[in-house]
């Protein structure tokens, strides 16, 4: 059981390598595509702007090893900036491509302040803060990572741009802020994401990261298989 | 969006300092032995601020940072002497979540998009302090009050938003340490006014003064001396603040 980690030259590490260790996940670094390729799981981390994202990818030549293991069936989880990673394309800053394993947009939160004014449809961006977490009508979170957690959970968001899934079906998980409903998880196949910081939502979020790393992989480590 | 309630730590060296103003410091003890004494009773955040560094012109607190986020497992806001992209790109790699400029900023302004742009906004905290003058405005200062900017308070704290701060932390350098209650005034000019959250901090002597302060509209209140001098504990303060209608993270 373990879960390498992507370094792309972004991203708070530090925290998601000791939430796993917390919970007794054992994990490794990859900051190259030779590391991606062996995983038994992968976690892109993000703290960042998309751009700068994908160009540390790009520069690493991480992206093709990171799409072979998508195929393969890897599992990934993209955490904040990592999850909108795994979206089509990104408006923050310019339009930006990104790696396609999600179909659809990553665009800013609206203020609301310039079409509709009204103090209700107002909110601040970036959402910053904790926000409870809840299935959409008819989704169940059994099998996937938030198989054990409580729907109205809280989890720490910290972001200025979300994901908007061109399929519905892929919001695993949604929070609401001020008007907005927000993707707060996403799961197609074995690509998950998380727009909150798992490592950062207290015992919930470590739940969560357990979750992910018992989840089932087509990839055995050399050490298993080598017995 | 429930009220965050922060604990703000102050560092000098290895210690966890207080005093009162920002100055007449008395050492307390490990920060990050408290920060995970306090994220275990509900603290929403934590905030470290190295209170000498840029003083000192030293070196950023990476190691602590990175001791404190081997057993705290919510948000880390670090501040003090960050002064280059490097520095906070150390930072975010040690397990902080957040960096709060000030002195670089006020120096360079354009130092707060560089970092916006390159880590976004959402992880660039602007620290406003401020001393009332004696003619009713507000100054912005540096170095933990010691400096002066000319800078009117208000003014600075907008451009700092259009500049792509992602939050603000308004600190009342007057009001610090004093327990007599958040300068609300200065905290009711911002809270609405600008599109980004905002943390006051600076006088919380009890949760009256929380309760006060958080029907302005802020987002976060940072609180220190009441903490750690153990005058009232997260839970209590979170309790006073449910039964006064202002939602909280359980």
């Amino acid at each position: 059981m373990s879960v390498t980690v992507i370094d792309y030259g972004l991203g708070n590490l530090h925290s998601v390598l000791k939430g796993l260790a917390k919970v007794g996940v054992a994990a490794q670094v990859a900051d190259n595509a030779e590391g991606i390729a062996s995983a038994e799981r992968l976690i892109l981390p993000g703290v960042g702007a998309f751009a700068d994202g994908m160009a540390g990818l790009r520069r690493r030549g991480q992206i093709p090893a990171l799409r072979a293991a998508v195929a393969a069936g890897v599992p990934l989880m993209g955490i904040c900036l990592g999850m909108q990673l795994l979206f089509d394309s990104s408006e923050e800053f310019g339009l930006h491509q990104g790696l396609g394993f999600i179909p659809g947009a990553v665009t800013r939160i609206p203020t609301g302040a310039a079409s509709d004014g009204t103090e209700a449809a107002r909110v601040k961006v970036p959402h910053v803060g904790w926000n409870r977490l809840h299935a959409p009508a008819g989704r169940d979170w059994a099998g996937s990572f938030l198989a054990g957690t409580a729907p109205g959970a809280w989890a720490y968001f910290v972001h200025s741009f979300r994901a908007e899934a061109a399929d519905p079906a892929d919001v695993l998980a949604a929070c609401t802020y001020g008007p907005h409903r927000i993707a707060a998880a996403v799961r197609r196949g074995s690509v998950v994401g998380c727009q909150y910081h798992p490592e950062k939502s207290g015992e919930a979020g470590l739940a969560m990261l357990a979750a992910f790393g018992a989840a089932p992989s087509p990839v055995r480590s050399a050490v298993t298989a080598a017995i | 969006m429930p009220l965050r309630l922060i604990p703000r730590l102050d560092i000098k060296g290895p210690n966890l300092v207080k005093g009162i103003r920002l100055e007449g410091l008395r050492v307390l003890g490990d920060p990050a032995a408290f920060a995970a004494r306090y994220a275990a009773e509900g603290a929403d955040e934590i905030i470290y601020q190295d209170i000498v560094a840029s003083l000192y012109g030293r070196n950023s607190i990476a190691d602590l940072v990175r001791r404190t986020a081997e057993q705290v497992f919510v948000p880390l806001t670090v501040g003090g002497g960050i002064r280059s992209i490097a520095d906070i790109q150390g930072l975010l790699r040690a397990g902080a979540d957040k960096v709060c400029l000030n002195t670089a900023a006020v120096k360079r302004p354009a130092f707060i998009t560089e970092a916006a742009t390159t880590f976004g906004t959402q992880c660039v905290v602007v620290a406003i302090e401020t001393i009332r003058q004696g003619d009713g405005r507000w100054l912005a200062f540096t170095d933990n009050g010691r400096q002066p900017t000319g800078l009117d308070a208000r003014d600075w704290a907008r451009r700092a938003v259009e500049l792509g701060a992602g939050e603000l932390l308004l600190t009342s350098v007057d009001r610090e340490g004093t327990k007599h209650g958040f300068d609300l005034e200065f905290i009711r000019m911002l809270a609405r006014e600008v599109e980004v959250p905002v943390v006051a901090h600076g006088g919380c002597g009890s949760a009256e003064d929380l309760i006060a302060a958080a029907r302005l509209g802020v987002d976060g209140l940072a609180v220190a001396s009441v903490l750690h001098y153990r005058l009232a504990s997260i839970t209590a303060l979170k309790d006073a603040l449910a039964a006064a209608a202002i939602e909280v993270r359980a």
